[in-house]
Order: structure tokens, then C-alpha cells, then sequence
């Protein structure tokens, strides 16, 4: 790599020059200096410490330590993410990174010893349709197999660099297997625009025109912009949009609050972060309609009179950077973004901010701290950020899916888009199915579709369990593949994993116990200590040894969690947990050794280390029955 | 009057001061005899659980192998098993040592330590044999209650008793778990 011949001052300080020395830019600035050095060294620490911050030393580690993609170790020439959600270990992810390991002759989670390359293991990466998949040096490789992997293993020995690689390895596939609304109807790029200026030419006073634009009236009532945005309200209203990301909140109730409350500057920001495991529409929706999106926001930048947009995007899809900020270059040209968008007094811009690796910046507020350069912690729920969000202004944030709704809705009206769906749930959603069926990919349906048509459409068979919105959704037995996807039934994000009879659910929560146990921020308490807590118990039914205490236990600690925890993912962390013990019960009762309690571990084998340096053999340095019940 | 609860008490890997704390509730400890009576204790230096106890109290956490077998004679002979103060409940200042091994506490101990003469590891039969690390008793037995505070104050353990036999809920009051 050309770059290592830089010295560490000569890659950082353009970049901070880049930024301004912005401290909002922090995240940003430590994301391309680990693109090139693979990783952030002290020096260059303080280095950007003193730019950004003069004395205070502590912001920067504070963050490097918080995001996992950023790292204070050199992490090789090569660095190699293997995902690790459920559905890449039931297609053999671990056998794969193992193979690639061996050839390389490296451990995960340790550079080789020559510097070269280093293997991890990361959380989903958004290609449960087509995966095992892996990232190198941030570029997504999917549909891995054993002679791919022979490929990759070749190229990091031959010191080829990622760039002259085979293209065909970075493939990555839409999958989009059934359309409706949103996928069918592709508008033009402007058209949403165009239809909000329109309703404002449509109000009294005409908008001003090119020729009309200086001077500006400083009162937009003249230009109708109000009457126009009221209109777009009352559209979005008709509409009865509700938020795609999985709380289902109506979107024009969070657009008229934020455009009523007091502020210097308004916001709107994109929650792409996506990183519920085995959810990939975001990424399906910006690689083929970032248009659509892009002029949703626009929309909302138009009704709540805000300047800025932003569009939070998780680090796991850094390959689509070129493409996202071609789409923004050519929306500025076309005039659909910048100052005086169509020759409308109206200016709005979008500028995107990359995430690194943290799931827990998916929570509105602590996606507003990323965009603020600071770790992810969630902030306290209220004041909600249509209030206080970014920079303390009223801010709205939306998922993808619902902005590239708001852009039909723009179009189309209100009245059209709520025929479709149900009475709760308007619209159509797309549903991101991967796991045991024929065809994994995007699937899009109006809401109130129910499980099993889904199911029979990708061709899923003998199916145990679909695992509805991730891991912190609901986890559905046969007995209720009727049920709708909607938000009056079963709401949802858009995610359904899917696990045949083959597979043992066992094995499915304990992979969901270490995700939220891993991504806890570890901010509170009952958060950070019970997602640990709740994985011991797990590896101890592992082990088989198991108690009906144990059993007790999740449910105080599920109890705890959902009660206490400071943000949505310790609440929801237990959720998994309360399905399996009310709906898969047996899996927990074929590993119970005990009805009442039995420890961990073996109170003999502890006695061990003292009896080898004691050299006892005597019956006192025997425990022959670890087990005491309960007396009755 | 009704039959007297019976109480058993021990300490294990602990440093007494939990039994010390219990002795602290003074002139109480006469009421108290009115509703209990201390079965096996280090009060009443009786060795053994005699027949059942109604509730066990054990002071200190696991960290050999007398300790697991006072522990498991406690559970099998208390209907109800409460882990009182911090080494009970987490292994306490004992459990500093498991952040080091076995042979590294011994040898600091036993060979490398200053004005040893005649140095090696202890080994007499009559001396319990260490455990790996030190265990938390919820770790080796079921316990139905956790009696916190180092040690639980006089007033903690009365309040406890005094509930867990008059049959209500003995969850202690906020200003009694406040340590600051």
C-alpha cells in the first residue's frame, strides 16, 4: 500500500483540513485515517485531539474504543470481517473464516505476526440474502465459498492489493423478488419536488422564478412556500405514513411537531444504519432508488423549513460511498439540491455521515451523538429529538423506507397511497427474508400479508420458526404463520429470518444473546451486566448443565432489562429470551440436568490446580458430588 | 405461642464481621431469642445442622472445600438459604485473588514471601484444599435471599429477620440498603 510510505502526519492533516477541524467531523475524520492506516495511532490522536479539541484529550479514544471499526491497533494490510449472524453460521460462515485462517496462517482476532493480515468475526453486515459474506478492508464480498476463499487467501499472499482483485468477488445482488408500489412506480428524479412547488404555485401568490430570484422576498408567505408545505403536511397526514423502522410512528405527526417547535435551525436525518441482523432493504433502496430517498428528505426538508439533511449511513456499506455521492453530485446539477432548488426560494442540502460499527446508533439519539462526533450512548428519551435533537434543534429522523415513502406520497397523494395496506398500516413494506427458503431476497407487499404467504412466495419448507425483525422482534412457531404483518399484528422492521426443522432454536438465541451482549453500549447498568448475565446462562444449558433456577433467572433478568434498561436495546434484548420459553420451550427443557439448581462448574475439577501443588491424594482433596438440593 | 424458628448460621470464606453485625442488634438479640432459636452457629459453637433449620444464614463465599461442604450440608438441612453480606453474595475481598492463579497466591505466600524459613506449599490433610478461584455462593447452591451490605448493619438484619418470620416480604427499606 502506497499510503504506509506517508508519514502518519501526512495522511491526517489533510483530512482535518478536509473537515475544518469540525469537532462534529471526529467520527468521520477517524474513519478515513483508519481507511488508510488501518488504525489510529497515539500520535495521530493527539495530533487530531489538539486540532479539534485544544486540551481535552479524552473525546478521541473515548470514540475510538466506542465504534468497532475503529481500532488503536495496527490491524494488518489486510483486514477481514467475516459476518457472524445466525444465518451466515447456518451457511457455514465458521467453517469458511476457519479455512481462511489455516491458509493464511492466522487466529482471529490477532494480526499475523508479520503484519500483514488480520481476521475478525463482526455482527450482520446486511447480506443475510446472500450470504456467508465478508468485508475486506471495507469492501463487501458476498456469496462466499470454499474456493472463493482460496481466491482471497492467494491474493493477501501475493500482496495484491483489494483494488485489482477479481471484480466479480464484489458482486453484491438486489434480489428483489416481488414488487408493488414503492418498487414499480420509480419517479422521476425532481417529481416529488416539483409536485410540493406546485401545490405552492397553485396558492395565491406564484413561487418566484429564476428571474424573480434576487432580491429574494424575505417573506415566504408571498411565494405560498407555507401554504405549499401545509399542503404537503395535510398529504402526508391523508397518507397515515408510519415510520418503516419498526415502531411504526406517523410520520406527519413527528414532521409537524418538529416544524412547530422553536428553533435556530431545523434537521432531517436518515437512519440507514440498519443494523438489526438479517435486514438489508436500506441497503436495496439506496443502491437502486437513493433518488427516491434522497427526494423524500428533500420533502420533509420542505415542510418542516429545514436547510439540512443528513443522511446516517452504518459503515458496513462503505461500498456503496462512490455511488451515493455520485447520486448527490448529479441531484445538485439537476438543481433537486443546493440553493434555490428549481428556482424555488426553497434551499436544502444532504450531506451523508458514515457510521462504524456500532448497532446501538440505529436509536434515533444515539445516531444524533454519532452525527455529533461523539460514541453512540443513547440520549434520555425525552426531549424527543423533534425537540432537541441534532445540535439541540428540532430534528426528524426517519428510516430510509419511510422517506422513499414520503416521496410517493409527494407525488401521488395521500388518498392513493393509503389504498393500499390496511387500515393501520398504509402502504407497502419490504420485507428482507433470508435463511431456509429458495429464493432469499427482497420482498415487497402491502402491509397485513400474513407469515405463510411470505413463506410459500420464497419457497421456505418444513419451516420451524421465522424470526420476525431481528433479533429484538418476535420469534413465531408454526401455530402462528397466520398472522399478519402489520403494525396491528405482528410489527416488524421488515425482517424475516427463517429456520427449518433442521435447525435447533437453541442454537438461534444464543447467537441472538451474544449479539445484544456484544452491541450493549454499556451505558447502564442492567444493560451492559444483564445481556452478560443472560449469555452465562445460556452456555451453561450449552454445557448441560442446566436448572430449572436458570430457567427462573432469565425471567428476572428479561423482567430487569425490560424495565430498567436506559435505551430500546437492553428493553428489547430480552425478547428472544420470553419467546423461547413460552413458544420452544423444549429446547431449554431437553438440556435441564436439574429441576432445581446445579452449578456451572464442577466443584471436583476446581480443587484441581491445589491438588497438583499440593500433591494431596487424600479423600479430603476429593469433592465426589457437586449437586446439593434444596432440602423440602 | 407458636414453635420458634429455627436459625443456623455459619461463616466460610468470610471475615465474621456479618456474625458480628448480627451480634451488634444488642439488646434485641433477647427479643429475638423469642421467636428463634439458633440452631448449628459459631454463636452457640454447635458443629452440625441439628435435624431441619427453618432459615440458614451463611456469611462468606466458597473458597475451599469445607466451605462447599458446610454449604451443601446448609442447603440440604435449611428451607430457606440466605447468602448475607458482600462475600456471600460476590466472593467479596476473598474473590481479589482470582485475578490471579492458584500457584502465583501460594508461592507469594509460602516460598517467595520475606523471612520464610523451611519454604513450601502446605499440605497437611487436616488444612481444606483451596478451590481455583472463589465462588459466590449462588454459584454453588440455590439461595432464596441476598442479604447485602458489608456487613448488612445490625438494623438490615433485624429488619430481615423479623420480616422473613412474621411471613411478609423481608426486602429491605431504601435507607437501610443506602450506604452513603
Amino acid at each position: 500500500m502506497s499510503s504506509t510510505k506517508l508519514s502518519h502526519l501526512e495522511v491526517v492533516r489533510p483530512i482535518v483540513e478536509k473537515y475544518a477541524k469540525d469537532p462534529n467531523a471526529l467520527l468521520q475524520i477517524l474513519i478515513e485515517v483508519q481507511e488508510i492506516l488501518h488504525c489510529v495511532p497515539k500520535d495521530v490522536q493527539d495530533y487530531i485531539s489538539k486540532e479539534l479539541f485544544g486540551k481535552s484529550r479524552v473525546r478521541v479514544p473515548a470514540v475510538i474504543s466506542f465504534y468497532s471499526f475503529l481500532s488503536e491497533q495496527y490491524l494488518g494490510e489486510y483486514v477481514v470481517h467475516f459476518a457472524d449472524n445466525i444465518i451466515e453460521q447456518m451457511l457455514g460462515n465458521r467453517e469458511l473464516a476457519a479455512r481462511l485462517c489455516s491458509k493464511l496462517g492466522v487466529k482471529i482476532g490477532k494480526v499475523r505476526n508479520d503484519g500483514r493480515v488480520s481476521v475478525h468475526f463482526t455482527s450482520c453486515i446486511g447480506m443475510s440474502d446472500q450470504a456467508p459474506a465478508i468485508l475486506v478492508n471495507g469492501r463487501t464480498i458476498p456469496k462466499l465459498t470454499p474456493e472463493k476463499v482460496d481466491v482471497i487467501a492467494q491474493s493477501i499472499t501475493a500482496q495484491m492489493p483489494v483494488e485489482r482483485w477479481p471484480e466479480s468477488l464484489f458482486v453484491v445482488e438486489d434480489n428483489i423478488r416481488r414488487s408493488d408500489v414503492l418498487f414499480r412506480r420509480k419517479i422521476e428524479p425532481g417529481s416529488a419536488i416539483k409536485a410540493c412547488l406546485d401545490r405552492a404555485k397553485a396558492a395565491h401568490a406564484p413561487v418566484a422564478l429564476d428571474e424573480q430570484l434576487s432580491p429574494l422576498p424575505s417573506d415566504s408567505d408571498k411565494t405560498g412556500l407555507d401554504h405549499a408545505a401545509q399542503e404537503t403536511l395535510a398529504e402526508m397526514y391523508r397518507s397515515d405514513l408510519r415510520g418503516r423502522g419498526g415502531a411504526g410512528f406517523k410520520a406527519a405527526i413527528k414532521w409537524e411537531t418538529a416544524r412547530d417547535k422553536k428553533g435556530s435551525s431545523r434537521y432531517v436525518l436518515c437512519n440507514a444504519d440498519e443494523g438489526e441482523p438479517g435486514t438489508f432493504k436500506d441497503r436495496v433502496l439506496l443502491q437502486n432508488y437513493a433518488d427516491m430517498v434522497f427526494e423524500g428528505m428533500t420533502v420533509c426538508g420542505f415542510t418542516i423549513k429545514a436547510k439540512l439533511g443528513i443522511l446516517y449511513i452504518r459503515g458496513e456499506y462503505r461500498y456503496m460511498k462512490e455511488h451515493l455521492d455520485a447520486v448527490l453530485q448529479k441531484r445538485r446539477e439537476q438543481n433537486l439540491l443546493g440553493e434555490h432548488i428549481l428556482g424555488s426560494p426553497f434551499s436544502f442540502d444532504i450531506k451523508i455521515h458514515w457510521g462504524a460499527g456500532a448497532y446501538v446508533c440505529g436509536m434515533e439519539t444515539a445516531m444524533i451523538e454519532s452525527i455529533e462526533g461523539k460514541r453512540g450512548s443513547p440520549r434520555k428519551r425525552w426531549p424527543l429529538p423533534v425537540e432537541w435533537g441534532y445540535k439541540g434543534q428540532p430534528t426528524v429522523v426517519n428510516n430510509v423506507e419511510t422517506y422513499a415513502g414520503a416521496a410517493i406520497v409527494a407525488v401521488r397523494g395521500g388518498s392513493w397511497f393509503a389504498q393500499h395496506g390496511t387500515m393501520q398500516s398504509t402502504g407497502t413494506k419490504l420485507f428482507c427474508v433470508s435463511g431456509d427458503c429458495e429464493r432469499p431476497g427482497i420482498y415487497e407487499y402491502p402491509f397485513g400479508v400474513s407469515i405463510r404467504e411470505v413463506l410459500r412466495d420464497c419457497g421456505a419448507r418444513n419451516t420451524q420458526a421465522v424470526q420476525i425483525s431481528g433479533p429484538s422482534g418476535m420469534m413465531l412457531p408454526e401455530s402462528e404463520f397466520d398472522r399478519l404483518l402489520a403494525f396491528e399484528d405482528v410489527p416488524s422492521v421488515g425482517t424475516v429470518m427463517i429456520f427449518d426443522k433442521s435447525r435447533d432454536m437453541f442454537d438461534v438465541l444464543h447467537n441472538f444473546a451474544k449479539f445484544f451482549q456484544h452491541e450493549s453500549c454499556g451505558l447502564c447498568t442492567p444493560c451492559r451486566v444483564g445481556t452478560t448475565l443472560l449469555v452465562n446462562i445460556l452456555d451453561k444449558f450449552k454445557k448441560g448443565q442446566g436448572s430449572a433456577l436458570d430457567l427462573e433467572e432469565i425471567k428476572n433478568i428479561s423482567q430487569l432489562l425490560k424495565t430498567f434498561s436506559h435505551c430500546g436495546l437492553g428493553q428489547t434484548a430480552q425478547a428472544p429470551f420470553m419467546d423461547a420459553l413460552q413458544k420452544f420451550r423444549p429446547i431449554f427443557d431437553k438440556r435441564l440436568k436439574s429441576k432445581e439448581f446445579i452449578p456451572a462448574f464442577s466443584l471436583n475439577a476446581a480443587l484441581e490446580e491445589a491438588r497438583q501443588l499440593t500433591g494431596r491424594t487424600d479423600p479430603g482433596a476429593f469433592i465426589h458430588e457437586d449437586i446439593a438440593e434444596p432440602a423440602h | 405461642m407458636s414453635k420458634k424458628v429455627s436459625v443456623a448460621t455459619c461463616s466460610l470464606a468470610g471475615c465474621f464481621g456479618c456474625h458480628m453485625s448480627l451480634l451488634d442488634i444488642d439488646e434485641r438479640i433477647l427479643d429475638l431469642l423469642q421467636l428463634v432459636e439458633f440452631n448449628r452457629s459459631p454463636i452457640n459453637d454447635i458443629k452440625h445442622i441439628e435435624g431441619m433449620a427453618d432459615v440458614g444464614l451463611i456469611e462468606g463465599g466458597v473458597c475451599n472445600a469445607e466451605n462447599f461442604h458446610v454449604l451443601k450440608e446448609f442447603r440440604e438441612h435449611c428451607k430457606i438459604l440466605v447468602s448475607m453480606g458482600e462475600c456471600a453474595i460476590t466472593g467479596g475481598i476473598p474473590s481479589m485473588r482470582n485475578h490471579f492463579t492458584l500457584k502465583d497466591c501460594l508461592e507469594e505466600g509460602y516460598i517467595r514471601g520475606v523471612g520464610i524459613e523451611n519454604a513450601h506449599i502446605p499440605n497437611d490433610p487436616e488444612i481444606p484444599l483451596l478451590t481455583d478461584k472463589v465462588y459466590p455462593c449462588h454459584e454453588v447452591v440455590k439461595i432464596d435471599y441476598f442479604l447485602p451490605g458489608c456487613p448488612p448493619s445490625a438494623d438490615a438484619i433485624w429488619h430481615f429477620l423479623t420480616e422473613l418470620i412474621a411471613g411478609r416480604d423481608p426486602s429491605l427499606p431504601t435507607e437501610l440498603i443506602k450506604y452513603d
